[in-house]
């Protein structure tokens, strides 16, 4: 733990980064951006694992591998992500939400 | 010394994570999330969480990123500027989320968290044997899914973005 920094403090921070991550998701308009957004959320949770295991479960460490199981499982996601978006760029030339719609039918 | 630390790094997650769903540029947007990436570190490393401060400074940081730039760099003209939502839809948004903050935050300042003392310290060779450790309470069984996930993605990656050729789908697209 932290000294001086109680556990509400880091509960606060990583809520707010989820928030900001939900309102970029749902506001922006590009492919990309989603995803960058998706990643704040990810690492927001990530975070949440690892300070209740840190503070209130000290002596195991069960909070701190299921956030290397997130970040692992993360890193495949935006590498299909990524992979996706281009070949939709080669067929659509856009990477926008609206002008998705190859895959939808 | 540590409480200013903190808050500096709280300053900087949330501020960075503000101007990464904000900006209208695209690679600054990638380059504010990776600010924000590093400030997480700087917290993993002062939970004395070391060898997980790494994992996300290699593979977010290192890795991630560079990829997210290179699809940028691939599919963005880098002067364009992004559209944004209608300021309506943006104000909407920006309620919602605050009145979900709220909620979050209500819960977790009713709760009262049982914190017990600081433990003794994260050694590297512990998380291994925790990892690979088929007894009570062992992780070996996601390790081994987590690995055959991450094959079946590189795999899956490299077969979606090669695509199929030009003179192909010619006939498919119009």
């Amino acid at each position: 733990m932290i000294e001086g920094i109680s556990i509400y403090e880091l509960l606060t921070v990583t809520s707010i980064l989820f928030f900001i991550g939900i309102y970029g998701f749902i506001t922006r308009k590009n492919l990309i951006s989603v995803l960058i957004s998706v990643e704040l959320i990810l690492n927001a949770g990530a975070v949440n694992f690892v300070v209740i295991n840190k503070y209130l479960y000290p002596d195991v460490l069960q909070g701190m591998i299921f956030s290397i199981f997130i970040i692992a499982v993360a890193a495949a996601e935006t590498a299909l992500a990524i992979s996706i978006i281009i070949n939709l760029y080669r067929k659509i030339s856009s990477v926008e939400v609206r002008d998705v719609e190859t895959m939808k039918y | 010394m540590e409480r200013i630390l903190f808050y500096i790094l709280a300053l900087i997650m949330i501020g960075f994570a503000l101007a990464s769903v904000m900006s209208r540029r695209m690679l600054r947007s990638v380059i504010y999330l990776l600010f924000v990436l590093c400030a997480v570190a700087g917290v993993y490393f002062m939970m004395d969480y070391n060898f997980l401060a790494a994992i996300q400074l290699t593979i977010y940081a290192g890795g991630i990123i560079v990829l997210i730039i290179f699809s940028v760099l691939l599919v963005h003209h880098i002067e364009m500027r992004m559209e944004i939502a209608r300021p309506t839809r943006q104000l909407l948004t920006a309620l919602a989320c605050s009145l979900g903050l709220a909620a979050f935050l209500s819960v977790i300042y009713t709760y009262d968290f049982q914190v017990s003392g600081p433990g003794p310290g994260t050694e590297v060779s512990v998380i291994g044997a925790k990892l690979l450790d088929y007894g009570e309470g062992g992780f070996i069984l996601p390790f081994e899914v987590i690995s055959v996930l991450l094959l079946a993605a590189m795999v899956g990656a490299i077969v979606i973005a090669k695509g199929t050729k030009l003179s192909e789908n010619k006939n498919e697209v119009k």
